[in-house]
């Protein structure tokens, strides 16, 4: 317990009476007093604040740095202006997911990638690596950056009133930067909740001002790890360890569209366009079980015969939907939707049908 | 009487009736509860051994029987709203056993053992 990171806020969560757990190495809040069916709903309906400050980042610049990024880096960030943020993964090369990451353009051969905290250390490892004979200069910030993520269908007023940021401007998917007593503060229209909102990032005195002062405005609910997985969950977003993995592609887990095939010197590039031509094996697919038994990852999926056919990656009761659903990675041959399965659940079986892995529909501003 | 366990079950005696579910401490650890996965009428339950689980939004928790017996009576409420388990877990117990052996509570914690084995755990 004592080998635990805490992020710039671990007190302020310690004085709000939040229930910690260890996650990727740091102490961090699964939820406060109101719990997480309460703060999931916060965020689906007006706003809630996440302590994201245990996520990395990776500042790559120099000479050959887009060059670099378009190379290790699935989507393509070449004909982009800057102020563009983008979705996607590095990739190994036989196509399984190093990480998935957010990178974003803040210049010409100047990128900032946020990726996993499970995986920060990987990360630098395998970029590290890609970048031998590169003219790069790579910054690891993890340690010194902080980050807040404010979500839901009020966050852009809240920001504006509350932060004092103007933020309607910014599209879905575009940041901006702000400078801040001589530190860059950055403001994206991005999150992980499939509602509108911001994330923030900037030196660990200003996140805390950022903290109090949505927690002194009471318009602003803490928010825990727990919703946090919870409402990406039902929106179908992946996360990586669950859906996500070293020997898992992009192409099985259905996120296809980030990934930019025509790029010829994607690391991975090679291994992807081959299994999109034979076509996976293996899909992510969304499961509704018919109890109310809840699947959770690790679940066998079993054929209506009883053969194992996959494993669940994530699953829940619903908040926003009251099923129990599940994703999870199975048998190509099941993933039709309408397809009937099973999943074993401890010593019982139930019966489950592929649904859409979009359990709740996105409520983006764009 | 009632008797805990440390895993936090706990079992109220009436007669020969054993009534178990789980203790305020874990209804308060586990957060809002969304299934109860409980055994069948008839099943055999056996001390130690798990009989079903607990889920809360976030996790499942097995359900550790405190007590041995054949299974009499189950909760059907918990099976519609489960959230009853945060409301008032000691009236909303899980399962009813006829107990095997009345002996086994022996070994159990009264309220104020548990009291103190929670302050301590804590």
């Amino acid at each position: 317990m004592n080998d635990l990171k805490l992020t710039c806020l671990h007190d302020l969560h310690l004085a709000l009476g939040a229930k910690m757990s260890p996650f990727a190495g740091y102490d961090m809040p699964i939820e406060y007093a109101l719990g997480i069916i309460g703060e999931h709903n916060a965020v689906r309906n007006a706003c809630g604040v996440f302590d994201v400050s245990h996520m990395g980042e990776i500042g790559i610049t120099g000479e050959d740095a887009e060059f670099f990024v378009n190379r290790v880096f699935s989507n393509d960030v070449t004909n982009a202006p800057t102020g563009q943020c983008f979705y996607g993964m590095m990739l190994r090369e036989d196509g399984g997911v190093v990480d998935d990451l957010l990178v974003y353009k803040r210049g010409h051969n100047d990128f900032l990638f946020v990726v996993n905290a499970s995986n920060i250390e990987k990360d630098e490892q395998w970029i590290l690596r890609q970048a031998e004979g590169y003219r790069l200069c790579l910054e690891f910030l993890s340690e010194k950056v902080g980050e807040v993520a404010v979500q839901g269908p009020e966050a852009e007023k809240v920001v504006e009133e509350v932060i004092e940021i103007p933020c309607r401007e910014l599209e879905f998917y575009t940041f901006k930067e702000l400078s801040h007593d001589g530190d860059t503060v950055i403001i994206s229209r991005t999150g992980y909740t499939g509602e509108d909102g911001f994330e923030i990032y900037g030196p660990h005195d200003y996140i805390r001002t950022v903290w109090e002062r949505l927690m002194d405005s009471g318009r602003c609910q803490p928010c825990g790890l727990g919703c946090r997985d919870t409402l990406r969950f039902e929106v179908g977003l992946p996360l990586y360890g669950n859906e996500l993995a070293d020997d898992v592609t992009p192409l099985e887990a259905g996120l296809g569209m980030f990934v930019k095939l025509d790029k010829p010197d994607l690391v991975g590039g090679e291994a992807l366009r081959r299994q999109k031509e034979e076509g996976p094996r293996r899909k992510v697919v969304g499961l509704e079980i018919q109890d109310r038994a809840i699947a959770r990852h690790g679940c066998d999926v079993l054929s209506p015969e009883g053969e194992v056919i996959g494993k669940v990656t994530t699953g829940y009761r619903g908040i926003s939907t009251d099923r129990s659903i599940c994703m999870a990675l199975i048998d190509a041959r099941y993933a039709k939707t309408g397809t009937e399965v099973k999943v074993q659940v401890r010593k019982k079986t139930f019966p489950a049908v592929i649904v859409p892995k979009k359990f709740f529909k996105k409520s983006y501003k764009k | 009487m009632i008797y805990y366990s440390k895993t936090h079950e706990y079992v109220r005696v009436e007669g020969d009736k054993g009534y178990i579910g789980i203790s305020d401490y874990a209804q308060k650890q586990l957060g809002n509860v969304v299934y109860v996965d409980m055994p069948d009428l008839g099943d055999e339950l056996e001390k130690g051994e798990d009989f079903g689980a607990i889920e809360s939004v976030k996790a499942a928790s097995d359900l550790i029987a405190p007590v041995s017996g054949e299974v009499v009576e189950i909760n059907e409420a918990l099976s519609e709203n489960p959230r009853l388990v945060n409301a008032d877990p000691m009236a909303n117990w899980i399962v009813a056993v006829a107990m095997s052996d009345p002996a086994e509570t022996d070994d159990l914690m009264d309220q104020e053992a548990y009291d103190a084995y929670c302050a301590e755990n804590h």
